[in-house]
Order: C-alpha cells, then sequence, then structure tokens
C-alpha cells in the first residue's frame, strides 16, 4: 500500500463515519440541521478524498478537470437555484425530481462503462471479463432506469402535469408490466452473455417499467413510492458502486436503500395499507367507486365564518387539524394569526398531526414550523385522540381523509382500518372546505354527515382572513 | 477489493441503515428522507471515476460530465432543501425534543 492508497482509506474510512453520525444527527430536532450539514461535509471529503487519490497515482488530465467543472458547476448551480427557489407546498414534487436525477446519474455511469470498457484502469479492473461486473452494470441500469422514470412520473402527478390514465386502472396494466419485466430479465440475461447491444434494450424496458409502475398509483400513495424510489436511487448507487469498485459507494447506497424502506414501511403502517397494495392495488378512487357507492351526502350542514368565530370565542380548548388543502392555500401564516388571537384569549390551542396528513410524512410539521408555530403545540395522533372528547372546537383546514370516521366503522369502506383523527368526538367541528369534492382518496367523508359538524365553504386563507376579521369585532386577543 | 468483501460491505452497510434510521420522529420524516435522498447522490463519486479513467474518450467524458451533473443537481440540491426544511425548526427559542 503506498500513500495516497492510504489516504484514501482514511478519509473514505472518515466520510463513512460522518455519514453515519448525520444520518443518526438527522432523527432528532435538535441535532438534524448540523447533522444534515455534517452529511453535506461528509459528500465534499469524499470528492477530495477519490481527486487527491487520483492525482497521486494516475494524475489527472486537464481535459477531464475541464469536463469535471463543467459537470459540477452546471448540476450544482440548477440544484441549489431550485432549492432556493421552490415552494415548501412543492417539496414531495422536489424530492422526486432529486432523487429520479440520481438515479439517472448511476445508469450513465453504468452504460458508460459498458459501452467505453475502461482499459488499463489503475485497480487493473477487467470490465466485460468477469460476469460481476456485467452483473452489477445491469442492475445499475435497471434500477437506475427505473427510478429516473418513476420519480419524474411521481413529480408529474403530484404537480398535476399528469393523471391517471384509464387503461391503467384495469387489469391490462399487470400484463403490460409483465411485459416489461420479462423483457428486461431476457436482455439482462442478454447483456450477461456478451451481447453488448441489448444493454439499449434493458435501458428502454426498465425505463417503461419504472412509468408502467408508478403511473397507476393513486396520488394519496405517491408519498409511499416517492420513499421506495429514494430507496432505490441508494441502490442503484451502490450497484454503481460495484461498478466502479467503491466501498464507499457502497455503504452509502445501502445506508440510503435501507433507510428508504425504513420510511416506506412507516408511511404504509400509517396508511394501515401494505406495500403490495400500494404498488399493485391501483389508486383507492378507483376502488371505493366499485366497492362503496354511497356517495350522497343527506345531512350536510354549512355555517358563516361568524357563527364559526362566535363558537371559538366560548371554547376553552381548540384543537387544528391540518391537511393538504392547507399547504395549497398556502393559510399557515394567517391559520397562526386566528390562533395567537385565540391564545391571548387564554383557549388552548393544539394542532392534531396526522401521520400522513398532506402529502408526506412530517409534511404539515414542516409547514406549520414556517409559521412558526411552537413545536410543542404539535401533537401526533396517538397522543391527541383521547383528547377529543374534552375538546370545544375542532378546526379541519383541507383535510379529508384522516378524518373520516368511515376508517373506524364501515368494514366495506376502502378506507377501513386505517388509523384516523376522531374529531367526531368533539363538541363541534368546522370543516373548512371549498366545497363538496371528496378528498384524494375519493371516498366520501362521512364526518360530514354529523350533526355536530358545520361546513365552512371558502379557500382556506380566504376564511381564515374573515375569521380574524370577525374575532377582531368580537374583541377577541385585544387587551 | 474482491467481490466478497464488497458483498461484506454491502451487508453491513445495510444494516447500519436499518439501525440508524430505526428511530425517527414523525416531524422528520420528509427532511431525513430529501437527507438520504441527498447522500444518494454520492454516485457523484462513479462518475468522477470515469470521467478520470476516460483517458481522452471524448464520448465517454461527455457522458461522464453528463452523470456528474445529474448527481451534483441531486447532492447540492438535496441539501440545501434539506437545510431550509430544517432551518424552519432551529429557528424556534423553545425547542425542547
Amino acid at each position: 500500500m503506498n500513500l495516497p492508497v492510504i489516504i484514501k482509506f482514511v478519509i473514505d474510512l472518515l466520510a463513512v463515519l460522518l455519514l453515519a453520525l448525520g444520518i443518526k444527527g438527522l432523527s432528532k430536532v435538535k441535532s438534524a440541521r448540523e447533522a444534515n450539514r455534517l452529511a453535506a461535509f461528509a459528500m465534499s471529503l469524499s470528492v477530495v478524498g477519490l481527486l487527491s487519490y487520483y492525482l497521486g497515482t494516475s494524475g489527472i488530465a486537464i481535459q477531464s478537470w475541464i469536463w469535471i467543472i463543467i459537470g459540477s458547476i452546471i448540476g450544482s448551480l440548477f440544484g441549489a437555484i431550485l432549492a432556493k427557489k421552490v415552494p415548501m407546498t412543492s417539496m414531495p414534487e422536489t424530492v422526486a425530481l432529486f432523487n429520479g436525477c440520481g438515479g439517472m446519474s448511476s445508469l450513465l455511469v453504468a452504460l458508460g462503462v459498458a459501452i467505453f470498457p475502461i482499459s488499463n484502469s489503475v485497480e487493473n479492473l477487467d470490465f466485460f471479463k468477469s460476469l460481476i461486473n456485467e452483473v452489477s452494470i445491469s442492475v445499475s441500469i435497471f434500477v437506475g432506469a427505473i427510478t429516473f422514470t418513476g420519480s419524474i412520473v411521481a413529480m408529474a402527478k403530484l404537480q398535476g402535469w399528469l393523471s391517471t390514465p384509464g387503461w391503467t386502472q384495469s387489469k391490462v396494466r399487470h400484463f403490460v408490466n409483465i411485459v416489461f419485466a420479462v423483457a428486461s430479465l431476457i436482455a439482462f440475461f442478454d447483456l450477461i452473455n456478451g451481447n453488448t447491444s441489448s444493454i439499449w434494450l434493458l435501458v428502454i424496458v426498465s425505463s417503461l417499467l419504472g412509468i408502467g409502475v408508478t403511473l397507476p398509483i393513486g396520488g394519496a400513495d405517491m408519498p409511499v413510492v416517492i420513499s421506495l424510489l429514494n430507496s432505490y436511487s441508494g441502490i442503484a448507487a451502490a450497484a454503481a458502486g460495484f461498478v466502479v469498485d467503491s466501498q464507499l459507494l457502497i455503504v452509502a447506497g445501502a445506508m440510503v436503500g435501507a433507510a428508504g424502506l425504513i420510511l416506506t414501511q412507516v408511511m404504509c403502517k400509517g396508511m394501515n395499507r401494505s406495500l403490495v397494495s400500494v404498488l399493485f392495488g391501483g389508486s383507492l378512487s378507483a376502488q371505493s367507486t366499485a366497492s362503496s357507492g354511497s356517495g350522497e351526502y343527506t345531512n350536510i350542514t354549512s355555517c358563516s365564518v361568524e357563527e364559526c368565530a362566535l363558537t371559538l370565542e366560548a371554547a376553552n380548548k381548540v384543537i387544528i387539524v391540518p391537511g393538504y388543502g392547507l399547504a395549497v392555500a398556502q393559510a399557515q401564516h394567517t391559520l397562526r394569526e386566528v390562533t395567537k388571537k385565540l391564545e391571548q384569549n387564554g383557549i388552548e390551542v393544539v394542532y392534531a398531526i396526522h401521520p400522513v396528513a398532506g402529502r408526506m410524512p412530517g409534511h404539515m410539521n414542516v409547514l406549520l414550523a414556517e409559521a412558526d408555530v411552537p413545536y410543542e403545540q404539535l401533537k401526533e395522533m396517538d397522543v391527541v385522540n383521547p383528547d377529543f372528547p374534552a375538546t370545544d372546537v375542532v378546526l379541519v383546514l383541507g383535510a379529508n381523509d384522516v378524518v373520516n370516521p368511515q376508517a373506524k366503522n364501515d368494514s366495506s369502506s376502502p378506507l377501513y382500518g386505517m388509523p384516523v383523527l376522531d374529531v367526531q368526538e368533539a363538541r363541534t367541528v368546522f370543516v373548512i372546505k371549498r366545497g363538496m369534492s371528496a378528498g384524494y382518496s375519493g371516498i366520501k367523508n362521512d364526518l360530514f354527515d354529523l350533526p355536530n359538524t358545520s361546513m365552512v365553504f371558502g379557500d382556506a386563507k380566504k376564511v381564515l382572513n374573515d375569521l380574524i376579521g370577525e374575532l377582531k369585532d368580537l374583541g377577541v386577543g385585544e387587551k | 477489493m474482491s467481490f466478497v468483501s464488497l458483498l461484506w460491505v454491502l451487508l453491513l452497510g445495510s444494516l447500519l441503515g436499518l439501525e440508524l434510521i430505526g428511530k425517527v420522529p414523525p416531524t422528520l420524516h420528509t427532511p431525513l428522507m430529501s437527507g438520504a435522498n441527498a447522500i444518494s447522490g454520492i454516485t457523484m463519486l462513479a462518475a468522477l471515476t470515469l470521467i478520470v479513467k476516460a483517458e481522452g474518450n471524448i464520448p465517454l467524458l461527455i457522458i461522464g460530465s453528463v452523470s456528474l451533473g445529474f448527481a451534483l443537481f441531486n447532492v447540492v440540491g438535496g441539501f440545501f432543501v434539506t437545510d431550509r426544511m430544517l432551518a424552519m425548526f432551529s429557528r424556534k427559542p423553545s425547542n425542547k425534543k
């Protein structure tokens, strides 16, 4: 072992250690921000380690430097700009996009190595001579392509650029995907047999498979898919690690792969769905129209903002249930103003956070944190559920499926078994909603029919603004 | 490194990941997903290797460079966006847990 090898070994070891500490730190609110920076530092350290290794051994040609600089500057610049500009509501799409690009990167590396076998490499790697390299190239391309197209489809669906085509809800999709999967397998073995040209077949069919698998999945299940694709991008990186013989890549890729799986599991649990039913069950709305057709509301009570304000003023304890609608309306700051007024009047205000409220776990926490809501006021479902019977008023803001009592009472409902917030136990429930449209699952919400539920129709932000006005008139929050 | 020892690395890395991420409050799931996603851009090292070993092969240099661009888009964007999210948590003066 010469000096550059030892240096790289030490730096890699340090980088792995810091990445592990970073991920661990990300699991605690107090240390999360530093941990994120630590991980970023570890990543830059790994680049320094690799470059110094090549400088100390084979050297790096000027030409290589030029292409390194071009690629880095363009990639970093676009990444930084997007990260700074994107609104908080679009976080899930953004993560999906970044994720897809990571997959694309692994795909391109494997493709490059496959098309242009690198000769007389430093570690004496005989690309294309060993079966292992062929396998890792194929896996890297396969997983990388699925990650890329899957993430892009997920992003497009969340952005509303892409709807769920009708045919994807029929059984045809299984047939189509099986064809793609079998074709990938054929290309895979053909490639290992030494038929290099089948690499293009592998790229094409695995890309199609990524689209075919993601396209039928309904919006409510999208976070699960993004998390799973996040796991895939880790696997793709690990496979690329086998391609270029880098332990660091394998460790980091494996860690991310494992992380994604755990998160996926957590999300599935929150929605009481198995991963299998998310992946192969199709969109929830398609099932519901078939099974529970009781779509008519019979007992809707709607009320004015003024009535809502009067009830709030008389309350002792108020629970806010935020959902995706709050994020869409960007009403978090207005909501914070309302709750500040209530608090100034001595009313206890708590936010009930369902594990899958919004489009991602923790989505609501991020949104409310942006509006300076104290962390202690955010209560998780299990903590807050026993409190509902002793609560005077519940404000449901843009949440729907997570407060649907059907999940508890109606065993024929597709939602049945999903843990929900028991808002109906409270004395009065106000649901602020634009219209009677169904939630993301497309299922009728029995809560709206209950006698203690009143609907306040309107855009969340506008209703909350009106509410501030009404509360002012009542003298709430002024000393 | 032999293939077998690389497999060991894969196995231990996976176990480490499972162990590290096992206990996270739901609040941090989005930032964690985004942070882990940034780390998956570690594939930038593979892209760098490709460029360094290209030896003047222009198509390979271009593929490597594009790959590096995609990876850094993921890494830089991912860390920035995670930081933006986490900044909102740490702004609070009374941060208990």
